[in-house]
């Protein structure tokens, strides 16, 4: 692990003679031309500033494909007198908070393990990371049918212990939870990487002081990694928050937002607006949905990272 | 199942993609400048419509066979919809469509896009039902590719037989024998949510019972005068609310599939089914020929007092031409729809699926051998007692029903907030089509 440690080092204490270091403090200047930036430019302004900015305009009509008709913020008030909307904003927050926190700390103590000497580690490595790499569509599919409340794979084998399983996407009380657990398992091996590749950052110098002065694994675990390992744990809460606020594919894919609209989410919601030929409405709704989560993960990306540079 | 959906997504993106770059690019069918000799048909990938187009294009090749038909499919329901909107916008749709007729027909914005039909020679024939549901102010667009169906209580003889039990006409009677049926260890009533839109028939095919009681009510409602939130229109709701509290649902009631409802009644374990006849005879059909005989129908029972039960009735879908298709390419067209109304046309359709209701074409009659869900049905033809669906006299059908008489179905809503919930739904539709008065 040298080479991360040298990584992590190298910025605070720079080789005077190396020349990449210098032609950078000079003129501040890139090597290449400015306008090596165009094709990425054009690109993000065609694909997503002008879309982004026409959303704006559109969510203040009534639009279908054929002709506009602007009515101001009708549509606004209308979204929010829908009634699934209250339950699809609850449902959102339930589920990012639920699978960003339990990606944290499954996350976390995956990565503990297998950065530790254990046997089979870049075995198990690939193997947690798997699920990362599978369409979810896939994923929902085929959770789909193992969670069948009579046929699936997981209630037979709860039934050969004696248990009676819920329906686990048809029992109104359990559809979210089930996809947020099926989220959590998929999406576990980005944040277990993640946090991987942040403990060993960490400089071997902290963990052999600490042997030195007699710290169990407990205290290696408390004072040494979990503080030191603070940006992948910045990094993980916001990757998954975005995620989970705007997560639709697996919900989609396993339950539809049913029973009912028991796990609609705001974008299963919107979705099935826009599905429906409500052009307006649900453009509307992704206005809302751009400007919530903007207003929960930009603070929040600030707060996270002003702590993670005064610690 | 797994097929559909992932088509389905397949869709969703080809559609982004198309609206996104507002030229349509999806490999449609080369229209206009064609010399007539082949022609393209935009269906939905149903099972059973693409046997039917299979029969429909077999035959055509014998009747004439100096012109080629091939057909392009589209997923059914919500993404369907957007995919011949989006093809009708951009000019790029086939040279012919294979589409829903009333409301759904009516969100294409006929008169802009599709190709006046009323001066065919064919149009004298259909029955005015029919023209009604494809037609505006300004002209018809529609011919019919398939037969009329309804939607009512499917139920088996074979049960009924057993237990010695007597067709229902009124609410009280039909619970009664669902007790009986129950007592019996059999399954009363079929319910099947993991296909949500099967769950709306206790609602949408209850309408003949409310026209019965209110025959102006779909203008009422079309006019934001008549809810569902009120009688006569919310029985539909609370029936479904009693079935599902009575305990008469199989127990999978909430993952079980269309599919799943059908073969429960084929195989004689649950007895009542509210379904589309036209879905339930083409399935038999094709999964359980043996069943012919077994399975009936009767119209959705109601306790309204001075109404005698009928059966609420769906009008086939229709084949329409967009104003894309141009010169040869159109009169090859005309002359294809000429033979799909006529007698030949009909029999290639009958041959092709097992229809589930008569022909709305003179002149076409269904072949003699018809399965019983079928034959139940003609003494309501004969007495007049049946109505056209809600969807056919309204422009407004809201798109949540199936999720909201999934809840009531399954206890998460009562009937009265269902209603009231499907009534706000359908505000947002009225605004979309700018209706008066809403």
């Amino acid at each position: 692990m040298s080479v991360a440690t040298q990584a992590l080092s190298e910025p605070t204490k720079p080789k005077p003679g190396s020349p990449q270091r210098r032609g950078g403090r000079r003129a501040m200047k890139s090597p290449y031309p400015t306008w090596f930036y165009l094709p990425a430019g054009l690109f993000y302004i065609l694909l997503f500033i002008i879309p982004t900015g026409a959303s704006f305009y559109f969510a203040l009509t009534r639009w279908t494909l054929f002709d506009i008709e602007f009515i101001g913020l009708d549509n606004f008030a209308q979204f929010f007198r829908e009634p699934a909307l209250l339950q699809g904003f609850t449902n959102t927050f339930i589920y990012a908070f639920l699978t960003s926190g339990l990606k944290v700390v499954i996350g976390l103590l995956l990565g503990v393990f297998l950065t530790s000497q254990i046997l089979a580690r870049g075995y198990l490595r690939s193997v947690i990371f798997f699920p990362v790499l599978v369409s979810t569509i896939g994923v929902g599919v085929t959770f789909e049918v193992l969670l069948d409340p009579f046929d699936g794979l997981v209630n037979q084998s709860l039934a050969a212990l004696g248990i009676t399983g819920p329906g686990w996407l048809t029992d109104p009380a359990w559809a979210l939870f089930s996809v947020a657990m099926v989220d959590v398992w998929k999406g576990v091996g980005l944040a277990t990487l993640i946090y991987i590749a942040g403990i060993v950052a960490i400089p071997a110098d902290y963990f052999e002081a600490a042997r030195v002065d007699g710290a169990s694994s407990w205290n290696n675990f408390w004072h040494i990694i979990l503080p030191l390992a603070r940006p992948a744990t910045v990094t993980v809460v916001i990757l998954s928050l975005i995620g989970g606020l705007r997560s639709f594919d697996l919900i989609w894919a396993m339950t539809r937002g049913g029973p009912g609209f028991t796990s609609d989410v705001i974008a299963s919601v919107i979705y099935k607006q826009y599905q429906a030929g409500f052009y307006g409405l649900s453009t509307a709704g992704n206005v809302v949905l751009f400007l919530v989560i903007a207003a929960i993960v930009v603070p929040l990306s600030f707060w996270l990272n002003r702590k993670g540079t005064e610690a | 199942m797994t097929i559909r959906r992932t088509r389905r997504l397949v869709a969703a993106g080809a559609l982004a993609t198309t609206a996104a770059m507002l030229v349509g690019c999806s490999g449609g069918g080369g229209n206009s400048g064609g010399d007539g000799s082949e022609l393209s048909i935009y269906i939905d990938s149903a099972e059973s419509t693409v046997a039917q187009f299979e029969g429909i294009i077999a035959a055509y090749a014998e009747a004439n066979p100096d012109v080629t038909i091939t057909t392009e499919t589209h997923p059914a329901g919500g993404e369907g919809d957007n995919l011949v909107k989006t093809r009708l916008a951009t000019g790029e749709m086939n040279d012919l469509f294979y589409y829903n007729s009333g409301s759904l027909f009516q969100a294409l914005n006929p008169d802009q896009t599709l190709v006046d039909l009323s001066d065919q020679p064919w149009v004298d024939k259909l029955e005015e039902d029919f023209v009604t549901t494809v037609s505006t102010d300004q002209g018809i667009y529609g011919a019919p590719a398939s037969a009329s169906f309804a939607g009512a209580m499917v139920y088996s003889k074979t049960v009924y037989e057993q237990l010695g039990l007597e067709v229902p006409t009124t609410w009280s009677e039909f619970m009664a024998n669902n007790e009986a049926i129950k007592a019996a260890g059999i399954t009363p009533i079929a319910q099947t949510y993991g296909d949500t839109w099967t769950s709306q028939l206790f609602v949408l095919g209850d309408f003949y019972n409310v026209l019965a009681q209110d025959p102006d009510w779909a203008e009422k409602y079309t006019n934001n005068e008549a809810k569902y939130v009120d009688e006569p229109a919310i029985d539909g709701f609370r029936h479904q609310q009693e079935a599902f509290e009575a305990g008469y649902f199989n127990q999978d009631f909430a993952s079980a599939t269309y599919d799943d409802g059908v073969r429960m009644l084929a195989e004689g374990t649950a007895a009542h089914y509210p379904m589309l006849t036209g879905n339930v005879a083409g399935n038999i059909g094709s999964n359980y020929p043996d069943a012919a005989d077994a399975i009936g129908v009767f119209g959705i029972p109601t306790d309204a007092e001075g109404v005698e039960n009928g059966v609420t009735v769906w009008m086939p879908n229709g084949m329409y031409v967009p104003k894309s298709t141009e010169g040869a390419q159109l009169d090859a067209a005309m002359e294809f729809l000429e033979w799909l109304t006529s007698p030949e046309g009909c029999e290639a359709i009958a041959d092709s699926v097992t229809l589930g209701g008569p022909f709305v074409v003179e002149g076409c009659e269904l072949p003699s051998d018809v399965p019983a869900i079928v034959s139940d049905l003609q003494p309501y033809f004969d007495e007049g007692r049946t109505g056209l669906a809600l969807e056919f006299l309204s422009p407004i059908k809201g798109p949540a029903l199936e999720q909201i008489t999934v809840e009531v179905g399954s206890g998460i809503r009562s009937a009265e907030d269902g209603a009231a919930l499907y009534d706000e739904d359908v505000e947002k539709q009225a605004q979309q089509l700018g209706l008066e008065g809403w």
